[in-house]
C-alpha cells in the first residue's frame, strides 16, 4: 500500500488480500475479553470529521484504541472552516500538534487527495463527499468474501450495487474494488440517479449499467443497497419515494427474486421502507451488523499497514 | 513634454517590415525613417507589431479585494502582456453599479496610467440579477460606459436580459452576457458535467447550461434588434448557435478565452483548484470547435477573463475554491501557441481578435485602430520566435493562480505603447 489511503486506487488486488488476511486476524481481538495489541503504542491518530458521522468515526476511534494508538476526534463541521479558514490552514494546525495518521472526512470530493499533498501524516479518506469511501469498499468486500466461501470468493460473483448512484462515495470505491477483485458489477438506477458520463466509463472500467432492477436480481451472487438520501428527493432526481420504492427498491417482493444464500449489503443508515424493506434488512442472508463488525477489523487492518507495516 | 520614439525594422503585422516614429501619441510616419534628434530608437528586427491588445473581461478586484489584484497592478499585467486598453467587469465590492463607482474605476485606472481602464457596468443593482442597475447614468458619467455585465452571474430572468437590451440601444450600449442557467448550473457546480466529473464526485457545469441561455438570448436580440455578446463561449453547442444567429444577421458577438483554447477538463483528475474556472474546462471536442471558431469569426474576439485571488481563496477543498486564473501576462503567448504556430491564424487575424475587434465591440474610438498614419499609437512588439517558460513567481499580479506555470508557450510581448509612451520595453515594464 501507499503511503496514504485515499482511493481504492492506492489499493492493488494483492493489497486487499493483504488487508482481508490481516482483518481476519484482527477479527479475531473482538472476540476476546482484552481488546487490545499494542501494534500502534505511542502513536496518534486523529479522526478530524468535516461532516456528522457516527458509525466511520466510532469505527476508525475503536480500531486505533484496540491497536493502542492514542486516538483523538475533532469535530470540524462548523469551527475554524465556517469562520473563513482555508482548508490548508485548517490542516496544517492540526498536522502541527504531532500527528501519525489523519483519518479524515469532508463533504467536498477530493478534500482528502489534497490534504495528502501539504502534510507529513498519512492521510486516510473517510469519505470524501460524492467521491470514494474506501475503507467502506474494503469492509463490504471483505464481508462479502467471508459470506461467499473465503479468500478468492469474489473472483466471478454477480454482484448488483442499487441506488443513488450519482451521489454515492460508496458505489465510486465499491465498483472500483469489486472489479480489480474480479466480480461482475452491475450498478442499477434511474437514469437521473446514474452519474454523468457513466456509459463510457462503465466500459472503460468493466462493469455493466442497467434500469432494470428486477431483470438483474434473478442472477445476483450479492446485492449492495445504497441509501437514498432524503434531500435528493427534493432534487426532482425522480417524481415521489413511492416512485422509487417501487422501481428501485429492494421490497419483500424483490426479496424472493433472490436466492437464500444472496448476501444483502447496506452502508448504513437505512431508510427501511424506501431503498430496504424491513424484510429485506432483518433477512437471515442480511449482511447490514456484519459490515459493521467487519467495519473494525478492516480499519484496524488499514491503520496496522500504514502505521506499523513497516516494522510489523 | 512629447515623446518621439523611432520603431526599427518591425514587421507590421508579420508582413512587410518598416519603421515606425511614434510622436505626440500618434503614428507619425511609417516607412524607412532616418533617426530624428533626440528621439528613442527601438530596436525590432524580427519583431512583429501589432495594435495595442485590447481586453473585453478583466477582473481588477478594486475595490474591495485589493490583496489579490488593484487597479495599478491589474493595469502592469495587462501593459506586460501588451494590452494598452482592459474592460474591468463590475462584480467589485461593492459592485460597479453607479456612475460613481464606474468614474472611481476610470480615475484610479487613469492615475495608474498604463492602459486605459473602461469599467463594465452591472446589468442589475448589485449583480441582484432583478432591477436594472443605472445603465444610462453610467453612460453618461465621464467614464462613458458601453458595457455591461453581471459577469459572474447569468442575467438569468428573460424579462430582465430583454429590458436590458433594449435600454442600452438608446445609446448603442451592449450587454455582454455571462450564460449559465442557475437551475442547470448552479452555484456548486463546479466543473465540466461529463465522464470525469461522474467519476470524481463533483458537481457538473453541463455544456448545455450555457447553450439554453445564448440560444434565449440571440432570440432576444433579434427581437429587440439590439447588441448582445457572449462571454466566455465555452461549448461546442454555443459555437452552433452562434454560427446560426450570425447567418440571420441577429447583432451577437463572441469571446473566448485562451484557456478555453488550449485546457481540457481532465486537469482536474488532480482537483487542483488552480484550474477550477467558470465556466469550467472542456473536452478537447469543444476546445476544437472553439479554435475553429475563432479561425472562421464565428467568435470575434479573444478576452482573458483574468480572474486573480489570493492564495488563501484557492487553498480550499476545490468545490469551496474560488472560481478564475490569471491571463493576461499570457494571453498573447497563448493564442500565438495555439492559433499561429499550428497555422489556424495569421498575425494579422490575431490583432482582429485581440485588437481591433474587441475594440470595436465596446465602442473605443481610439483603441484598436489600424497601424497607420495619424492613427494612435497604441501598439505592442512581439518576439514570434521565443519561447517562454512561464513562472509564476515572476508575474507582476498580485496574485499566483496561473494555470500555465511550468508550460512553454510561444512568442513573447517586448514592448508595449500607449499613446506613444512605452510602458513595456525589453519585457519589463516602465513606469510612468
Amino acid at each position: 500500500m501507499r503511503k496514504h489511503l485515499l482511493s481504492i486506487d492506492d489499493v492493488s488486488a494483492d493489497d486487499a488480500v493483504t488487508l482481508f488476511a490481516t482483518a481476519a486476524e484482527m477479527h479475531d481481538v473482538q472476540s476476546r475479553q482484552v481488546k487490545k495489541l499494542p501494534a500502534l503504542r505511542g502513536r496518534t491518530i486523529i479522526n478530524l470529521f468535516f461532516e456528522d458521522s457516527t458509525r466511520t468515526r466510532s469505527s476508525f476511534e475503536i480500531a486505533g484504541k484496540w491497536l493502542s494508538a492514542d486516538t483523538i476526534n475533532i469535530a470540524a463541521k462548523g469551527s475554524s472552516a465556517s469562520k473563513g479558514e482555508s482548508l490548508r490552514d485548517t490542516v496544517l494546525t492540526i498536522a502541527a500538534m504531532g500527528v501519525d495518521a489523519l483519518v479524515m472526512r469532508h463533504p467536498a470530493s477530493g478534500a482528502a487527495l489534497q490534504v495528502s499533498q501539504w502534510i507529513d501524516a498519512a492521510v486516510i479518506n473517510a469519505g470524501d463527499g460524492t467521491h470514494e469511501h474506501p475503507t467502506q469498499a474494503l469492509l463490504d468486500a471483505y464481508t462479502l468474501q467471508r459470506r461467499l466461501g473465503g479468500p478468492g470468493s469474489l473472483e466471478g460473483k454477480r454482484i448488483a450495487i442499487v441506488g443513488d448512484l450519482t451521489h454515492s462515495r460508496v458505489f465510486r470505491s465499491n465498483v472500483l474494488l469489486l472489479t480489480k477483485l474480479g466480480a461482475s458489477v452491475t450498478v442499477v438506477a434511474p437514469p437521473t440517479l446514474m452519474p454523468s458520463g457513466v456509459g463510457s466509463w462503465s466500459r472503460e472500467a468493466g462493469f455493466a449499467t442497467s434500469y432494470d432492477l428486477d431483470e438483474v436480481l434473478p442472477t445476483a451472487d450479492a446485492v449492495m443497497m445504497l441509501r437514498v438520501q432524503r434531500e435528493r428527493m427534493t432534487g426532482g432526481y425522480f417524481p415521489s419515494a413511492r416512485e422509487y420504492t417501487v422501481g428501485y427498491g429492494l421490497t419483500r417482493d424483490r426479496l424472493r427474486l433472490l436466492g437464500p444464500d444472496v448476501p444483502i449489503c447496506h452502508p448504513g443508515p437505512m431508510n427501511r421502507g424506501l431503498e430496504i424493506a424491513a424484510d429485506a434488512a432483518d433477512a437471515a442472508q442480511s449482511a447490514v451488523l456484519e459490515q459493521v463488525s467487519a467495519g473494525v477489523a478492516i480499519r484496524m487492518a488499514i491503520l496496522y499497514h500504514l502505521l506499523a507495516g513497516d516494522e510489523a | 513634454m512629447s515623446e518621439t520614439t523611432l520603431v526599427k525594422g518591425a514587421s507590421l503585422y508579420g508582413d512587410r517590415t518598416a519603421d515606425l516614429l511614434l510622436r505626440d501619441g500618434v503614428i507619425a510616419e511609417i516607412g524607412s525613417i532616418s533617426t530624428p534628434d533626440g528621439a528613442r530608437i527601438v530596436d525590432a528586427d524580427g519583431l512583429i507589431a501589432l495594435p495595442g491588445l485590447v481586453d473585453l473581461h478583466t477582473h481588477l478586484r478594486e475595490p474591495g479585494r485589493e490583496d489579490a489584484e488593484t487597479i495599478l497592478t491589474g493595469s502592469r499585467a495587462a501593459a506586460v502582456g501588451g494590452y494598452t486598453a482592459v474592460l474591468a467587469m463590475a462584480n467589485t465590492s461593492p459592485v460597479t453599479d453607479t456612475a460613481e463607482a464606474a468614474e472611481r474605476v476610470h480615475d484610479l485606472g487613469r492615475a495608474a496610467g498604463l492602459v486605459d481602464v473602461h469599467p463594465v457596468g452591472a446589468v442589475t443593482g448589485g449583480l441582484g440579477g432583478e432591477e436594472l442597475a443605472e445603465l444610462g447614468l453610467m453612460h453618461r458619467s465621464r467614464a462613458r460606459v458601453s458595457v455591461f455585465s453581471d459577469d459572474g452571474r447569468c442575467v438569468a430572468d428573460a424579462r430582465v436580459m430583454r429590458r436590458a437590451l433594449e435600454y442600452v440601444k438608446a445609446f448603442g450600449g451592449v450587454v455582454s452576457q455571462h450564460a449559465q442557467d442557475p437551475s442547470l448550473a448552479g452555484p456548486t457546480s463546479c466543473c465540466h458535467e461529463g465522464e470525469l466529473s461522474g467519476r470524481l464526485g463533483l458537481p457538473g457545469w453541463p455544456g448545455i447550461a450555457e447553450e439554453v441561455v445564448v440560444a434565449r438570448d440571440v432570440m432576444l436580440a433579434r427581437h429587440t434588434g439590439s447588441r448582445v455578446h457572449v462571454a466566455h463561449a465555452s461549448t461546442a453547442g454555443t459555437v452552433e448557435v452562434l454560427r446560426w444567429a450570425k447567418s440571420l444577421g441577429i447583432e451577437v458577438t463572441a469571446e473566448v478565452t485562451p484557456h478555453h483554447l488550449l485546457l481540457t477538463t481532465d486537469l482536474l483528475a488532480g482537483y487542483d483548484p488552480t484550474y477550477k474556472v467558470n465556466p469550467p474546462l472542456r473536452p478537447q471536442e469543444d476546445v476544437d470547435a472553439l479554435r475553429a471558431a475563432l479561425a472562421d469569426g464565428t467568435i470575434d474576439a479573444v478576452a482573458t477573463d483574468h480572474a486573480p485571488h489570493a492564495r488563501h481563496d484557492k487553498e480550499h477543498a476545490f468545490v469551496d475554491a474560488a472560481f478564475g486564473m490569471l491571463g493576461l501576462e499570457t494571453a498573447l503567448p497563448v493564442v500565438a501557441s495555439v492559433m499561429v504556430s499550428s497555422g489556424l491564424m495569421t498575425w494579422a487575424e490575431v490583432a482582429r481578435v485581440m485588437s481591433s475587434t474587441p475594440a470595436a465591440i465596446a465602442g473605443l474610438g481610439s483603441q484598436g485602430r489600424p497601424l497607420e498614419v495619424g492613427q494612435p499609437a497604441n501598439l505592442v512588439l512581439v518576439d514570434p520566435a521565443a519561447t517562454l517558460v512561464v513562472d509564476r513567481e515572476r508575474s507582476v499580479s498580485l496574485s499566483r493562480n496561473n494555470p500555465w506555470h511550468g508550460r512553454t508557450l510561444g512568442a513573447s510581448v517586448v514592448a508595449t505603447f500607449l499613446r506613444g509612451r512605452p510602458t513595456v520595453l525589453g519585457g519589463e515594464l516602465t513606469e510612468p
